[in-house]
């Protein structure tokens, strides 16, 4: 399988290491990945704070990097929701774009989806061994993907790892974009909230397979004293296939 | 009584009807801080969000969707054909009896009902609960004229007598503990003082019976408006609705127009929804169906009823080809219940009658999206909402297309649009996207303390460090490490460094 990644701007900047596992878990699994190097942006922060002109100018970037890739994968829930449903949208008037827009939502996957719906991948059988216990937080996004909760069919197939339900599990973070800046106070308390879920759940660990709400849930935790490690599951996918050392950055 | 029919804010503001624009920021900054009212709210959000997924998955299942997809177009129907719907159920209701009023604004619509009050000399009234009364302040303007009203829903009595207002669209006093009704009942109604659920029902009950018995005059709202019968349909839970419809000898119904569905069968399909939305309930305890007023061989029911349609902004919404979606919303308040933002901010924050989601889209469009701008902004877009609506409106789009709307009419900052437009700028091209996130990482990663966290981030970051620390960036890029160690792997496709 040919896979591009597309690895969005926030996990290139604030998260290589999981741009790292995500080629690392897809090459173990026989897939040939590449990086097209002129990806930015998705667009996304434009599409929401209302900049649609600019953020169809960003699709057509990323339909063009991505022009002749197979398969695209993301680490991101957020940004495979923008490609997924609002690229054909947003270029539905535009002739030339359109088509190429629906060709680019059907081949995007996010990194979970794409291991269990498209490869059908079993951790058991391939021995994934990630002893911790850990508590998952879902992005928003994976609503609009149909996608919530699908991690947790991963994660229970990993040896060695407990999973400890977290508190009102679907409930926002408070990330949401220029949001999270426009209204610090609305957005601070939504991510204090979780930090006291996360706090409740006692799990050292918390799978967050997306970059903004990562940010948003590691710094919210910081501020209110909660310890606890941020993870991608393709880092504890990669760590648990001994594909990458528990303790590099 | 004056001052309990205008609550007003601490700082003197009308709750619903606060001087515009408005700032949402000033009373939502206080409100994540006030913990008494966040915990009242998250608790009953919660407990309804909870019951209301439960209900429909044990009801329906997986044809929960098909049914939501009925529902939508069943709407969405009627409003195409609103004008034809709306002249059927001019017929039908007169022919039933009833006398039916068009008002085109809430000035209209007030005076209307006044108009019938004085012709029938009424001189106390008893009202049901009705979103659509609060939007066009008939409380008010019946008080002001002299007419003595009682609200008669539980909660809106209690926000009566206890001059405060309502908060959420089903349920008006969300924001209230039990002790505070408790202190209310005390102080207006000289109750002794108790935080029983039961008691303080009793004692509302109590003091309710008797206005209804010298009432001439009820006022309810309508949750639909049946097109084939020309009846309206009245749901309501502690039947005080019934009472309000029955038992005085003017009935006033005061309905939105986009209330309309065609025939009954329609209105079964919504039913199913309404109530299971709202409160997980099956159906809402009482639901009247009114078709006329009391004919010579009944024993029961009111001399007269009207039927007051009010558009007050509707038709010009109906217009807009992205917006009018909003019409089809039933007020059953899920998006409300699931909203984390609303659950953090509580409705009061919303500035107006219609909170929530669905008061962030409806609120900029009746009363002006720059008196409003932040109420589309104010979200973090999480889908909740949309995905709790019953009649499918794509809430988060809606939001995000106001949002456009709000750069199209320049009413976002100059610098908050010039910084978009930068932003953008640079990542068109990604020769000026690595320069820049090399600038910002360098930029950042100076400010981090050892823990790799930025405390205080300068410019658009100073908002996020308000609340939380910044993680800092990584040292390295990923595509900075993807160029040292991968891009001379064999690999099928190129990788095109296209500038
Ligand atoms: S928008 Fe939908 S969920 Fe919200 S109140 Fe209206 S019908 Fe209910």
């Amino acid at each position: 399988m040919n896979v591009s990644l597309l690895i969005t701007c926030l996990s290139d900047q604030f998260y290589p290491r999981v741009g790292r596992a995500v080629v690392a878990v897809l090459q173990h699994l026989g897939c040939a990945v590449d990086f097209p190097a002129a990806q930015t942006c998705c667009g996304q922060p434009m599409y929401n704070s209302g900049y649609a002109d600019d953020a169809a100018a960003l699709a057509r970037h990323t339909i063009d990097v991505f022009e002749h890739s197979a398969h695209v994968v993301t680490p991101s829930g957020s940004c495979c929701a923008m490609v997924r449903r609002h690229y054909p949208a947003l270029l539905a008037d535009d002739p030339a774009y359109a088509p190429r827009a629906r060709a680019m939502a059907e081949k995007t996957y996010e990194f979970v989806e794409y291991l269990t719906r498209v490869l059908d991948v079993d951790l058991r059988e391939l021995g994934c061994r990630w002893d911790g216990r850990v508590t998952c937080h879902d992005a928003c996004h994976l609503r609009e993907l149909g996608a919530m909760g699908e991690s947790d069919r991963l994660l229970a197939q990993v040896e060695g790892l407990e999973h400890v339900p977290l508190g009102k599990r679907d409930r926002c973070c408070g990330f949401g974009g220029t949001f999270a800046v426009k209204y610090p106070q609305i957005s601070g308390a939504m991510a204090g909230d979780k930090a006291g879920c996360i706090a409740a759940s006692e799990a050292p660990t918390v799978v967050c397979n997306d970059g903004g709400c990562a940010m948003h849930i590691a710094g919210a935790c910081r501020r209110r004293g909660v310890s606890v490690e941020l993870k991608h599951i393709a880092e504890v996918i990669a760590e648990g296939l001994g594909l990458m050392d528990a303790g590099s950055v | 009584m004056n001052e309990q029919t205008a609550p007003v804010t601490h700082e003197g503001e009308r709750v619903l009807f606060p001087p515009l624009p408005y700032d949402m920021r000033r009373r939502s900054d206080a409100a994540v801080k006030d913990d008494a009212l966040r915990a009242a709210v998250e608790a009953a959000t919660l407990t309804k969000d909870t019951a209301r997924k439960a209900t429909f998955a044990e009801a329906f299942g997986e044809r929960y969707d098909a049914l939501r997809g009925l529902a939508e177009r069943i709407k969405q129907h009627t409003l195409d054909h609103l004008d034809y719907y709306l002249d059927q159920f001019i017929d039908h209701a007169e022919a039933a009896g009833a006398t039916v009023h068009y008002a085109a604004d809430a000035a209209e619509a007030n005076r209307v009902c006044l108009g019938i009050a004085e012709r029938e000399g009424v001189r106390a009234c008893v009202k049901a609960k009705s979103m659509v009364t609060e939007e066009v302040r008939l409380l008010e303007a019946l008080q002001a004229a002299g007419v003595e009203t009682l609200e008669t829903d539980l909660g809106e009595f209690i926000l009566q007598l206890d001059g405060d207002a309502p908060s959420h669209i089903v349920t008006p006093m969300i924001h209230k503990d039990r002790a505070s009704v408790g202190r209310a009942f005390e102080r207006e109604l000289g109750a002794a003082y108790t935080d029983e659920p039961d008691a303080l029902t009793a004692i509302a009950r109590e003091h309710l019976r008797d206005k209804y018995r010298r009432a001439d005059m009820g006022v309810t709202g309508g949750n639909f408006l049946v097109a084939g019968s020309g009846s309206v349909v009245v749901c309501t839970n502690e039947g005080n609705g019934t009472f309000c419809a029955s038992t005085p000898r003017v009935h006033v119904a005061v309905v939105g127009i986009e209330k309309l569905v065609p025939t009954f069968e329609h209105a079964a399909v919504l039913l199913k929804l309404l109530a299971r939305s709202s409160t997980a309930q099956p159906l809402t305890v009482y639901t009247d169906i009114l078709t006329g007023p009391k004919r010579r061989d009944e024993h029961d029911g009111p001399e007269q009823l009207h039927v007051v349609l009010v558009d007050n902004g509707r038709t010009e919404l109906l217009a807009d080809p992205v917006m009018r979606d909003t019409l089809r919303c039933i007020r059953c308040g899920a998006c409300l219940n699931a909203c984390p933002v609303y659950r953090t901010v509580g409705g009061h924050s919303y500035g107006a009658v219609y909170t929530g989601p669905i008061g962030a889209l409806v609120t900029p469009m009746l009363k002006g999206l720059t008196n409003y701008p932040d109420l589309p902004q104010a979200s973090s877009l999480c889908g909740a909402c949309g995905e709790a609506c019953p009649v499918n409106i794509d809430i988060p789009h809606l939001l995000v297309h106001l949002r456009n709307e709000l750069n199209a009419q320049r009413v976002a900052g100059r610098a908050e649009r010039r910084a978009f437009k930068l932003y953008a700028w640079v990542l068109k091209k990604p020769w000026r996207y690595r320069w820049a996130s090399r600038l910002v990482r360098f930029v950042l990663r100076r400010r981090a303390d050892d823990d790799g966290y930025v405390t205080r981030a300068p410019g658009p970051g100073k908002g996020w460090t308000e609340t939380r620390d910044l993680p800092a960036p990584a040292k390295q890029s990923f595509r900075q490490w993807w160029k040292q160690n991968k891009r001379d792997e064999p690999q099928r496709h190129r990788d095109t460094e296209v500038n």
